[in-house]
């Protein structure tokens, strides 16, 4: 290893701008290549409730939305998100965008830590607006990619239920807004 | 609207109430403050080269690429560390004849497990940090290694710790004695080698330390997910030499620890180390890989057993030995034996019986410490007793239900010692088996079964029953010489607008511990629960505790917050009284109103009480002194330890063409005593089966002959998600602890307790018809085709 080249280093740390509509803010920043979104958002714009759980897309921790999807942002790199729209956790609880989905998680105590939290809101807000009611099956299904070690997975499941019969009832089959 | 009144109809009644948590709105805005979202002013990060050998000598390192990296503060080794820092050794002194060598935050000349962390890089970023320790040369010569128990049990074979005579860390015999008398005058006996894997804890939020040693104050203050910050305030403070007073250790929220957090790790020791070398905040959140390399793994057992019983299906007799790996030291400061005292103890806890003889034996070997993880032993001391007495009913031809009926200590017998040794002050085996029997539809599932099983599909039906610990003694640690508290204490005081606040020495992880005490607290004064406001985790500002583990929080923190309470209230109508001339007998409280005792009719609020006391306290009769702010500590007396029990049940499916299992349904009766807050206990018991079903079916950290870890990613490591798992049933019988005042037990450890023994009964229930049994867990798809020979 004697002889390392120093430009690799240097090359690391070169950064690229990049720009975002962040929560309905357009935001700019500085970005390593190699950073991830995930890391761009917590480090960078300092919106901690993305958290990083397993950095591989196999716990659903850091799923944010990306254009209107929930991506992992774990599994791609700032710069690969330059010109999109993203809404973490803090943007879509300011919009009220799943305020009946959070009481409804608050109501049923369906968290523990709440580590996974901001993943699993993220995850059921995406699959409501796709499928208006899902079955049990199907809401348990949609969450498979999201690891929660704290609570049996059940109050979580009760309360998507919950919110999309009451969204269901309210005539809308969306709900939220996206 | 005829129900009749129930305590609960009271105002302010919060106990039994399933209210939500206060904490929980934050959690769910994205709004958590989890460490490893902390950053300071000044902060560097720490990364750490890890061993890629399972035990090798360090011949040199070579740092000196490194530290000329841009962006690279500090690189320090094992000698660096070792200067400032004292060694740990991980035992205690009423294990008898146990050993462990002593630890550095970083190893001197030799690494023991592969992913030890060997040399640490401090730097402005993680990712500078990351790319420099590719600059540091370690040369290392290997050693022979450790990685199989029989092979580290071996005379004259490979030694984790050269110098040492053997492998061994830890022997313990229990024998009240007639035991092989009772085996050869049984009629029956039944006999089995158990199995368990290692598994570790995969709290979402791995370890996260930030360490700020401020050298101009001489104070150095750690911001640390843990679960217990006064331990961790008397280590920092005793082995890097620093007055206790001037170490503060605070514990934001914490994204979840399960009895994980709890332990002293090398890289945790380290950063505080980096953080007083440099006189800077240092960060260190270990990723993913870092965690399933260097947190505690537990379990890892194997047990042989053997039951003896009479004619008509009496259990006689136990006879139990188990061998279990630790790694390459015992954990720091509550060992690595724990686990297996727990399992020889708690084996055949709710049964009769009275002639019991076990040997443990604890071994070391090459890699990543074992310690206490969630249910410690519970698990395994429960699959065994479960499994033997299912593998009794079946040679007897009685039923499961029957089988238990017959042998649990009956409801009406307490107390009772058992023949382990563990004093039981009242249980309810008796009406849970009732009650399980009930809600499973126990008939109903065995006729389901017999059909279904005619047509080629197998079903299985297990039960398992269970006895938890909770709240220790000081008999548990204390006793043994570690400073952990089994204590805790709160500061209580009257606000002046006439709200609470509280400031108690448990921790919330999640659990709800902010939400109870709260409930408590507003209970007990008569205040609405959202004047009440709790502060938890910070040494500097809560007093001294032992914090949330072995189930305590409740039992101990509740009790602690009641008898806190109670003493608050009886200053504030002291006040009152003077006031309003009255006697404080005559008093009471309503809705934060002080009313007339007997009428409820309002006098004042208390608000006004404290504006009185705080503001002019000279209108109140000379020499009174206004004490608004309590401070109360309590410690458990009475039994060492308040046992709990319960039962669990399940049904699932196997599919004996592919081996795969579908859990269908799980059932619990549960009792911890008095409920504080039925929701919160019941997610609580249901992830708690979670685990257990996780150890059950997938959770295993496997090793190549060499010592490495291979499945050590989420991708590779199998955890239970929300399609695997299925729909839990709740049943509660209560009867509370006559100890304390609250009565309350614990509840954390009950659902991982027997979740894995249901399931290792349900599958060979369902494989009964092949004549096949499996006794080890995790039960794989694997496992499963290779009983059934078609693999």
């Amino acid at each position: 290893m004697s002889g390392f080249d120093d430009s690799l280093l240097n090359e690391a740390d070169e950064t690229v701008r990049v720009r975002f509509v962040v929560n309905g803010r357009k935001v700019a920043c500085e970005v390593a290549p190699r950073e991830t979104l995930v890391d761009c958002l917590r480090d960078k714009l300092e919106l901690t409730g993305t958290h990083a759980g397993c950095e591989m897309g196999a716990c659903g921790a850091c799923l944010v939305q990306l254009d209107g999807r929930a991506v992992h942002s774990c599994l791609i790199f700032a710069v690969q998100a330059d010109g999109a729209t993203i809404d973490t956790i803090e943007g879509l609880s300011e919009l009220g965008a799943i305020a009946d989905l959070q009481a409804e998680f608050h109501r049923r105590n369906a968290l523990q830590c709440g580590f996974c939290t901001p993943g699993m809101l993220v995850n059921a807000h995406e699959l409501l607006s796709q499928t208006a009611q899902p079955s049990r099956e199907e809401i348990r299904d949609a969450l498979s990619g999201n690891y929660c070690r704290c609570t049996g997975y059940e109050a979580i499941v009760d309360a998507i239920d919950a919110v999309a019969s009451e969204r269901m009832k309210a005539g809308g089959a969306g709900g939220g807004v996206t | 609207m005829t129900a009749p009144l129930t305590s609960l109809d009271r105002p302010n009644s919060y106990i039994g109430r399933s209210v939500p948590r206060p904490n929980a709105k934050r959690l769910l805005a994205g709004r958590g403050r989890y460490i490893s979202d902390l950053r300071l002013p000044r902060m560097l990060y720490a990364a750490f080269l890890r061993s890629p050998h399972a035990h090798a000598k360090i011949v040199s390192i070579n740092t000196e690429q490194v530290r000329a990296v841009e962006g690279v503060h500090l690189v320090a080794t094992g000698t660096d560390l070792a200067k400032i820092c004292t060694p740990w050794t991980g035992t205690l002194d009423h294990f008898k004849g146990m050993t462990s060598a002593p630890q550095l935050p970083l190893p001197l000349d030799r690494v023991v497990w592969a992913g030890q962390a060997v040399v640490a890089v401090v730097a402005e970023s993680r990712a500078i940090a990351e790319d420099a320790l590719e600059l540091i040369e370690v040369d290392y010569e290997d050693l022979p290694v450790v990685v199989d128990l029989d092979a580290a049990r071996e005379a004259g074979g490979a030694l984790v710790n050269p110098g040492s005579v053997n492998n061994t860390c830890f022997r313990s015999q229990l024998d009240n004695g007639a035991v092989d008398d009772a085996f050869a005058h049984a009629t029956h006996v039944v006999e089995e080698e158990f199995s368990f894997g290692r598994h570790t804890a995969v709290t979402l939020e791995p370890r996260a330390i930030v360490a700020d040693y401020d050298p101009a104050a001489g104070m150095l203050t750690v911001h640390h997910g843990t679960q217990t910050p006064y331990q961790f305030q008397d280590l920092y403070s005793r082995h890097y030499n620093i007055p206790e007073a001037r170490v503060r250790v605070i514990a934001s929220d914490i994204g979840g620890s399960f009895g994980m957090k709890l332990h002293v790790y090398h890289e945790d020791m380290a950063v505080v180390g980096l953080s007083i070398l440099l006189g800077r905040p240092v960060k260190y959140v270990a990723d993913r890989i870092e965690s399933f390399v260097s947190d505690i793994h537990a379990r890892d057992h194997r047990v042989r057993a053997r039951m003896a019983l009479d004619a008509q299906g009496e259990i006689l007799a136990m006879d139990v030995e188990d061998l279990t790996a630790i790694g390459a030291f015992s954990t720091y400061p509550r060992t690595s034996v724990v686990e297996g005292n727990q399992v020889i103890r708690l084996m055949g806890a709710p049964y009769r019986f009275k002639n019991y003889r076990a040997t443990l034996e604890v071994i070391f070997q090459n890699k990543v410490q074992t310690s206490q993880y969630r249910a410690v032993g519970h698990p395994i001391a429960c699959a065994v007793t479960e499994r033997l007495v299912d593998m009794a009913a079946a040679k007897l031809g009685l039923d499961p239900f029957a089988i238990r009926a017959q042998n649990v200590i009956p409801d009406g017998a307490y107390p009772q010692t058992s023949p382990t040794g563990y004093r039981f002050e009242a249980l309810s085996h008796q009406a849970c088996l009732k009650r399980l029997h009930e809600m499973m539809d126990y008939d109903g599932l065995r006729a389901e079964q017999a059909d279904l099983r005619k047509r080629g599909i197998y079903r299985g039906i297990g039960i398992a029953a269970f006895v938890e610990i909770t709240n220790p003694s000081p008999a548990f640690y204390g006793v043994g010489g570690a400073r952990i508290s089994s204590q805790d204490g709160a500061i209580l005081s009257l606000t002046p607008s006439g709200e609470v606040r509280c400031l108690i020495s448990v921790t919330e992880q999640g659990q709800g511990t902010e939400a109870i005490i709260s409930q408590i607290v507003a209970d007990q004064l008569g205040l609405a629960q959202e004047h009440v406001k709790v502060i938890t985790g910070d040494t500097e500002m809560t007093p001294h505790g032992g914090a949330t583990w072995a189930c305590r929080g409740a039992g101990i923190g509740g009790e602690t917050a009641l008898q806190a309470t109670r003493a608050l209230k009886r200053n504030i109508l002291e006040i009152a009284a003077l006031i309003l001339q009255e006697q404080p007998s005559a008093l009471d409280i309503i809705d934060g109103q002080v009313v007339d005792a007997a009428t409820r009719n309002q006098r004042m609020p208390i608000a006004e009480i404290a504006r009185i006391a705080y503001f002019r306290s000279d209108t109140l009769p000379p020499g009174t002194q206004a004490q608004l702010t309590v401070s109360h500590h309590f410690a458990p007396q009475g039994y060492p330890f308040a046992f709990t029990n319960g039962i669990q049940g399940c049904s699932l499916e196997v599919d004996v063409e592919t081996g795969l299992i579908k859990l269908l349904k799980h059932f619990i009766v549960e009792d911890c005593g008095r409920v504080i807050n039925p929701m919160l206990v019941d997610e609580q018991l249901r992830g708690g089966i979670v685990q257990g079903l996780g150890a059950a079916l997938f959770e295993e950290c496997r090793y190549s002959d060499t010592g490495q870890l291979v499945n050590g990613s989420l991708a590779d490591y199998l955890v239970p998600m929300p399609m695997e798992m299925p729909d839990i049933v709740i049943g509660h019988v209560e009867t509370p602890t006559a100890d304390t005042e609250l009565g309350a037990k614990g509840v954390g450890e009950a659902g991982t307790a027997a979740a894995s023994a249901c399931v290792l009964n349900a599958v060979n229930d369902a494989l009964a018809p092949f004549a096949v049994t499996i006794n080890s867990i995790p039960i794989t798809p694997l496992k499963v085709l290779t009983a059934l020979k078609r693999f």
